[in-house]
């Protein structure tokens, strides 16, 4: 298409891309683009309307400058909807975790519409799926651990940890416990005078220096070189050649030992989590995600200077070393909580930990224990409840705050949650809970 | 994001003549954008028609995607819109010979958005540019309304999955056959004499009478004009009995958004009238998308087919042998465990294609009983590739699998239904192959295909009590429980009153009364277990939501 035809039609296109145009402006610009085409198409008869170089026909065809909405304008949305007497829509903190990497917190919402319901009914009821390839019909093709249900499929080979940190954004963790503290008026911590903010040097090779030091930066040498070459004129840069260029020692840049203060973590918390079988689906869905916010709080509250710790116990208690783990592990088999209180207090004496942080327990269980008196597990709380800022306990159940868990009922005939309201609480979650007000109500009561 | 480059285009251009040549029919023009992976991520929501209306739920899609994209950065090679002219994407990171096999498997996408029945209502306009309509609409009245349109789509999105397909697909285009004085004319003397006054067969030749006097002195249109003027002026109630029986005569809704739309008490006052034009573009959207929907196996199928045929006979397929055969591998081979619409497709393609060329698709054929004669059987009449451009043209992925999976494509393809179980000796979850049956295989399918609740008015009821009253058809299957409440305040928000949705659900106690030997069976095979149902009734007044159990179910589904 030439270029004399194709200027009106680019001063069409800039008319159109205006934004203050009025509708009716604009439908008659876009009768006028229409017209001016249809011209168009007729001198130019025997090609096709649609030219590849035709962008300025579809302005519209570009990718929408989306104002991505910030978690504030959310959250304020979602403060006008219940004003408005609807139900808030925007869940924090939901967990989005792929090949079991690493895992990151984002801010969703459900649509919610009439859909059939094609979820296992009962936990634990195995989905079928189509397949290929040979063998007879009953024959085993494969089998997954229940014990580590790892990333399914067979992918596994060669697709090696590369060195990838398994663990949650804390960036984003951060923002949402900002938005916890601001918007969902979550308690600000008391900081204890007992531990001021811990440091220590370390020495890097950060800080910047000209002329001399102990390593040449070379990438910023060589822009302060062309820099000032090209105010002298000794370089072209349609025509490179280094003959005339000059080196000032004033463009050298080094690095330098530099004293960096590193902050020490001031709060560690150890997360526990009941993976037995009873937990599996909807009881772990609403415990992982309180314990995603609680720690997200908690980042926010530290200034990031938090360290965590992860625990998974049926029967037995297993650290796990990063937040994937302890949000994919599933387990079946029965339950002992007293064997994760035990872990935690051998890893606090043994590590020495009291001294150091702030520490905080959260636990989240389905209240079942097979120790149902708690004869082994009220001592070791007695013993944490020493060294504790708080533990929190969460009991996900069918019919919450009825108190008959066993964990409820020894725990309230113990008389602890009475005796230390300040170190120790207890709180009662539905498992179908999903709503983000039922978890930071839960919350709240666990941390204030 | 921008056009392809001018070469790039010309290769374009040439795998569209290449693809004629084969048959393939699509329109002339296409447009091809190069973009990245987070352009793909921010188109996305809006399904990828960049015109689409704004909506702030879009936003947190886009949000959460890039999170997802942080753990897990995936590429995805090429997206195809169903507009005139189709747009299609490609991402910045595929090379230029990548390029071109998937050139072909988008022209074979367009090809069947612009062949297949299923889609034919999309065939008469752009979307791109209907949506673009729609889009301003939407931007105006939050102008003048505010948040408040964002819970009107809200809501009316919350229907947008009940829209009726198949009403709209099998009802024509309406175009009037006749003007409004001949419609008029047409009722006067076939309805509104002999029907409504009943008048004397002299009375009737009289005023017939009279319209010839006009008939005789003037044009037929003028004679008309004239003549119905007159008939306004001595028959005092024909406009109103013409605009009534007009108004009886319009199809009843066919869904509920429709059915909103036109008995809404509250959206019939002329104050809201702005909520029905929000409901009318969510529902135009959501009807737009269905074909694609429905077609999902037989597209990607048909995509593939193409991509590689045409693409191993490429010449420029040359030094890249290994990269195609790895890429193609991906997209189109048979996983061990899972279902991948791209692989079966093509697999249903080739299938059909070779058993026509062997004219096995007769009743010639179907009469053989002796097996060794029909794995024998040729009868060569070479109408492979007449067949499937004919499973294109008029197959959904639904009736495709229902007429076409047959035991001898079970078995050619090696395929089975993967059954999982606990094995308590080893603490494992075991995968094993539950059964090699057709008729197995072909269930498993469809009930893995899209198959919204059907939820239908009783209008009676409605109109009766002023509730809107809904009635889901019982399959055996629950609603989402969590989504009922929601869902329903939407739809109370936009009826003004009470709203009562009747469904099913499992007896909870089907459950408890289990004992260890049921419960095992049960994980086993659920689907030999009978489950206790009940009929419910939920509910919704003034935003609370309540719930009654109304007994048993009457009569399982079959």
């Amino acid at each position: 298409m030439d270029e004399r035809m194709h200027r009106p039609l680019a001063a069409l296109d800039d008319q159109l891309r205006r934004d203050d145009l009025t509708p009716e402006q604009r439908r008659s610009l876009e009768r006028d683009l229409r017209g001016t085409v249809a011209q168009i198409q007729a001198i130019e008869s025997g090609k096709g309307l649609y030219e590849y170089t035709d962008e300025p026909f579809f302005p519209n065809a570009v990718v929408p400058t989306v104002h991505l909405q910030t978690l504030d304008e959310l959250l304020e949305r979602d403060k006008q909807r219940e004003r408005d007497g609807f139900p808030k829509k925007v869940i924090l903190g939901k967990i989005a975790s792929h090949g079991g990497k690493k895992a990151v917190i984002v801010p969703t919402v459900t649509e919610e519409k009439f859909y059939h319901d094609n979820r296992p009914k009962m936990p634990g009821q195995g989905g079928d799926e189509g397949g290929s390839g040979e063998g007879e019909e009953g024959e085993v093709i494969g089998e997954s651990p229940i014990k580590e249900e790892q990333q399914g499929g067979g992918q596994g080979a060669g697709d090696q940890d590369g060195g990838e940190s398994h663990e949650l954004d804390d960036s984003r963790a951060f923002e949402i416990g900002k938005a916890l503290t601001e918007k969902f008026n979550l308690p600000n911590i008391q900081q204890k005078g007992k531990k001021a903010a811990l440091f220590r040097y370390t020495y890097e090779l950060t800080d910047i220096n000209r002329k001399f030091g102990q390593f040449l930066d070379k990438k910023r040498s060589l822009k302060n070189i062309l820099k000032t070459n090209l105010l002298l004129g000794t370089f072209d840069p349609d025509d490179v050649t280094f003959d005339r260029v000059v080196v000032s020692p004033v463009d050298l840049v080094y690095r330098i030992v530099s004293p960096e203060k590193e902050y020490e973590s001031q709060a560690l918390v150890f997360f526990i989590r009941d993976y037995s079988g009873s937990m599996y689906g909807d009881p772990t869905e609403v415990v992982l995600s309180q314990h995603v916010l609680i720690y997200s709080w908690l980042l926010y509250q530290y200034q990031e200077r938090v360290e965590k710790r992860f625990i998974l116990h049926d029967t037995e208690a297993r650290e796990v070393d990063n937040f994937v783990s302890y949000y994919r592990l599933n387990n079946g088999g029965g339950t002992n909580i007293a064997s994760a209180y035990k872990l935690v207090n051998k890893i606090v004496e043994t590590e020495d930990l009291a001294k150091d942080y702030n520490i905080y327990i959260f636990q989240g269980t389905d209240g079942d224990d097979w120790d149902s008196e708690g004869k082994e597990a009220l001592p070791e709380i007695e013993k944490m409840l020493t060294y504790v800022n708080r533990m929190g306990i969460t009991v996900v159940s069918r019919s919450p705050g009825s108190n008959n868990t066993y964990i409820e009922k020894y725990l309230d005939k113990s008389g602890l949650l009475k005796k230390a309201p300040h170190l120790i609480k207890m709180t009662a979650l539905s498992e179908t809970s999903r709503n983000q007000d039922d978890l930071i109500k839960s919350i709240r009561q666990l941390v204030e | 994001m921008e056009l392809i480059s001018a070469e790039l285009k010309k290769t374009m251009e040439e795998c569209k003549r290449i693809a004629r040549d084969h048959g393939l029919r699509f329109s002339d023009e296409t447009l091809e954008y190069v973009t990245t992976n987070e352009d793909m991520i921010k188109l996305s929501p809006k399904a990828m028609i960049p015109t689409l209306y704004d909506y702030w739920v879009h936003d947190v899609y886009v949000l959460q995607d890039k999170g997802k994209y942080d753990l897990y950065p995936h590429n995805p090679y090429e997206t195809v819109v169903n507009t005139r002219p189709p747009l299609s994407f490609y991402n910045d990171n595929n090379p230029d010979w990548l390029n071109v096999m998937i050139f072909y498997h988008v022209i074979a996408h367009i090809d069947f958005f612009q062949n297949n029945v299923f889609f034919s209502k999309t065939w008469h306009d752009d979307f791109c540019g209907r949506a673009l309509a729609h889009a301003n609409v939407i931007k105006e009245l939050r102008y003048e309304k505010g948040r408040w349109v964002d819970y009107v789509i809200e809501f009316a999105r919350g229907m947008d999955n009940l829209v009726d397909y198949a009403g709209d697909l099998a009802r024509p285009l309406e175009t009037p056959s006749q003007t409004i004085a001949e419609a008029k004319f047409a009722y006067f003397f076939d309805e509104y004499l002999q029907e409504v006054l009943k008048v004397t067969t002299f009375r009737y030749i009289e005023e017939l009478n009279r319209y010839n006097e006009f008939a005789a002195r003037h044009d037929p249109e003028a004679a008309r004009l004239l003549f119905l003027a007159y008939v306004d002026q001595k028959y005092v109630d024909f406009a109103l009995k013409f605009e009534r029986r007009n108004k009886n005569r319009q199809r009843r809704p066919g869904d509920i958004m429709e059915y909103v739309m036109m008995h809404s008490p509250k959206l019939n006052k002329p104050e809201h009238d702005w909520m029905k034009h929000i409901i009318q573009i969510v529902r135009e959207t959501s009807l737009y998308f269905q074909p694609q929907i429905r077609t999902k196996i037989l597209n990607e199928g048909w995509a593939s087919y193409w991509h590689e045929k045409l693409f191993l006979a490429d010449p420029r397929l040359r030094t890249h042998e290994i990269e195609f055969s790895k890429v193609n591998a991906g997209v189109v081979s048979l996983s061990r465990v899972g279902l991948n619409p791209y692989a079966v497709g093509l697999r249903l393609f080739k299938y059909l294609e070779a058993k026509a060329d062997r004219g096995m698709l007769s009743y010639e054929f179907e009469r053989i009983r002796d097996l060794e004669a029909r794995r024998a059987y040729d009868a060569r009449t070479g109408q492979g590739r007449q067949f499937i451009f004919d499973v294109r043209t008029y197959h959904s992925d639904a009736t495709a699998i229902n007429q076409f999976i047959d035991q001898d494509f079970v078995n050619e393809f090696n395929l089975f239904v993967v059954g999982k179980r606990i094995n308590k000796t080893r603490t494992a979850w075991e995968y094993y192959i539950k059964s090699r049956k057709a008729e197995d295989y072909k269930k498993k399918m469809l009930d893995a295909l899209y198959h919204p609740p059907h939820i239908i008015v009783d209008h009676e009821i409605t109109q009766n009590t002023g509730t809107l009253y809904l009635i889901h058809a019982f399959e055996g299957k629950e609603l989402v429980r969590e989504y009922i409440a929601n869902t329903m305040l939407g739809i109370e928000f936009l009826w003004g009153n009470k709203v009562i949705l009747e469904t099913h659900e499992i007896d909870s106690s089907s459950f408890e009364d289990m004992n260890r030997e049921d419960l095992e069976k049960y994980f086993q095979e659920a689907e030999k277990v009978k489950l206790k149902w009940q009929k419910v009734r939920y509910t919704m007044q003034e935003r609370k939501l309540s719930r009654e159990v109304m007994g048993p179910a009457e009569g399982l589904p079959s």
